[in-house]
């Protein structure tokens, strides 16, 4: 395994807000990392920073070893069009799909193939078919996003990211807005992926798809990382009274093993 | 009051009536299509970042859309020529005058529209690698023009109305037309019911469809 994404010291602030106080964490290729963390301890925040939709206010970020802005005055500098090529590379899911409503399927998963990276539209299609079969929507591809359920929708957006080959994918609570007979489908698009060996970093709220299928696990908490580790002993037995908390309210309604 | 209406002369007089429609048909083209294009251009503009794209186009909207239309035709045939030294004739004046006011209008119509769609989507864009200007152009426009449809259509009609403002500066088109009809048969009540009429034919149907359009694209979402 080598590493593919290294992060030091990053801050973000909105304002007088410190939501990241200086998070330090390294990836290696082929890794699912979930990240864990009450509403408000920076794991959306900290994922938005990897692919630059919010731009750090401090730290350095290495994508592939190669470090993401110049430095200057003791700052660092990003070019809007390094951040473009840079997000190219970087595939992410959101919560609530963002599919775009105008195109078909097979065109929200051909778009930025064709307008980033320029591939012509036969090899954009055949791509974006190979995704699309990839989860198990490839009879999909002329409908519209509007015609689609909650799950459907998810695994385009999926597939969207996945077309332009990235080198890492950042997922966004993919699964909160989604109505709980449709998460199955999702997870086990994701859990898929994982095998395949892409390197992942999920925020999600689901401890099973943590325990399942992470490598590691991170738990976030004010902004800093609190506790790290396999799932098997971090979720069974977390070192802090914070995520001992926080494992507790997640599990008050689970049925016992 | 009674009226003997008498439409003979008006009929008689029918193709000096048909030269007006023609030159409201002329202008009305020109007018449409470069207030409703160049608005598109002054709102996504209006809606920029930056400050040095936005408040030129804000200043352009504001100046344009707080003037009447009519006194920004007559100012640009009497004073425009002598403040700049470029001559204009009746039509130049009124196609000035009525495509920059169209365009301060639906230059605002654009922008709402614009800001109507979801942040969300901005994002999905710019996370598959899309730039600003790529986003705003392959996925926001698109969907944001589509749900404008309807206001533009609005500003259509009344450009197509404006048209008999530049009858003011003596511009050939209907109204002016049928003036000089009224002038010469001592007959301004049929001339000018006349004009009401001819818009009313030609208007009408447009807005029915209209309302059609406006079905058909909220069924589409």
């Amino acid at each position: 395994m080598s590493e593919i994404l290294r992060i030091e010291n990053l801050h973000k602030s909105f304002g007088d807000l410190e939501v990241l106080k200086g998070i330090d964490l390294t990836v290696q290729s082929g890794e699912t990392v979930v990240l864990l963390g009450s509403s408000g301890s920076g794991k959306s925040t900290m994922l938005r920073c990897l692919n630059f939709m919010e731009t750090p206010t401090e730290g350095r970020i290495h994508l592939n070893g190669e470090l993401i802005g110049t430095e200057r005055g003791g700052r660092m500098r990003y070019r809007e069009a390094e951040l473009c090529a840079l997000r190219a590379r970087i595939g992410m899911v959101f919560q609530h799909f963002n599919l775009f409503p105008h195109k078909t399927v097979l065109e929200n998963v051909m778009e930025g193939q064709v307008i980033v990276l320029g591939r012509g539209k036969p090899e954009a299609q055949d791509k974006a078919m190979a995704q699309l079969d990839r989860v198990g929507l490839a009879e999909k591809a002329a409908e519209y996003p509007a015609r689609l359920s909650g799950g459907q929708k998810q695994r385009v957006a999926i597939a969207r990211a996945l077309a332009m080959d990235p080198e890492v994918m950042l997922f966004d609570e993919v699964t909160s807005a989604l109505d709980p007979e449709l998460v199955g489908e999702v997870l086990k698009t994701i859990r898929q992926l994982a095998e395949d060996g892409m390197t992942m970093l999920c925020v999600t709220h689901e401890l099973g798809f943590a325990y399942h299928v992470a490598n590691r696990v991170l738990f976030l908490h004010e902004g800093t990382i609190l506790e790290q580790g396999e799932p098997q002993s971090i979720l069974k037995a977390p070192a802090t009274d914070r995520m001992s908390e926080f494992l507790e309210g997640h599990s008050l309604f689970k049925l016992p093993d | 009051m009674a009226h003997n209406w008498d439409f003979a002369t008006i009929l008689q007089n029918w193709p000096v009536l048909w030269v007006g429609i023609k030159g409201t048909v002329f202008i009305f083209v020109i007018t449409v299509i470069l207030g409703l294009g160049g608005g598109l251009i002054v709102g996504v503009a209006r809606y920029s970042k930056s400050p040095v794209v936005s408040w030129p186009a804000r200043a352009f909207v504001e100046v344009f859309r707080n003037t009447p239309v009519l006194v920004q035709i007559i100012w640009f045939y009497y004073a425009f020529p002598i403040l700049t030294g470029i001559e204009t004739d009746p039509f130049l004046a009124a196609v000035l005058g009525i495509s920059l006011n169209t365009m301060a209008f639906s230059a605002e119509i654009y922008r709402a529209g614009i800001q109507s769609i979801n942040r969300a989507q901005w994002e999905a864009g710019k996370a598959i690698g899309m730039s600003y200007n790529q986003t705003l152009r392959r996925i926001i426009l698109p969907v944001a023009v589509k749900r404008v449809l309807p206001a533009l259509t609005n500003r259509g009609i009344e450009v197509f109305k404006m048209s008999t403002l530049a009858s003011v500066v003596g511009y050939v088109e209907t109204l002016n037309q049928a003036k000089l009809i009224s002038d010469l048969n001592f007959n301004p009540i049929e001339s000018y019911t006349a004009v009401a009429v001819i818009f009313f034919v030609v208007l009408y149907p447009v807005v029915q469809g209209t309302y059609v359009l406006e079905r058909m694209l909220r069924k589409g979402d």
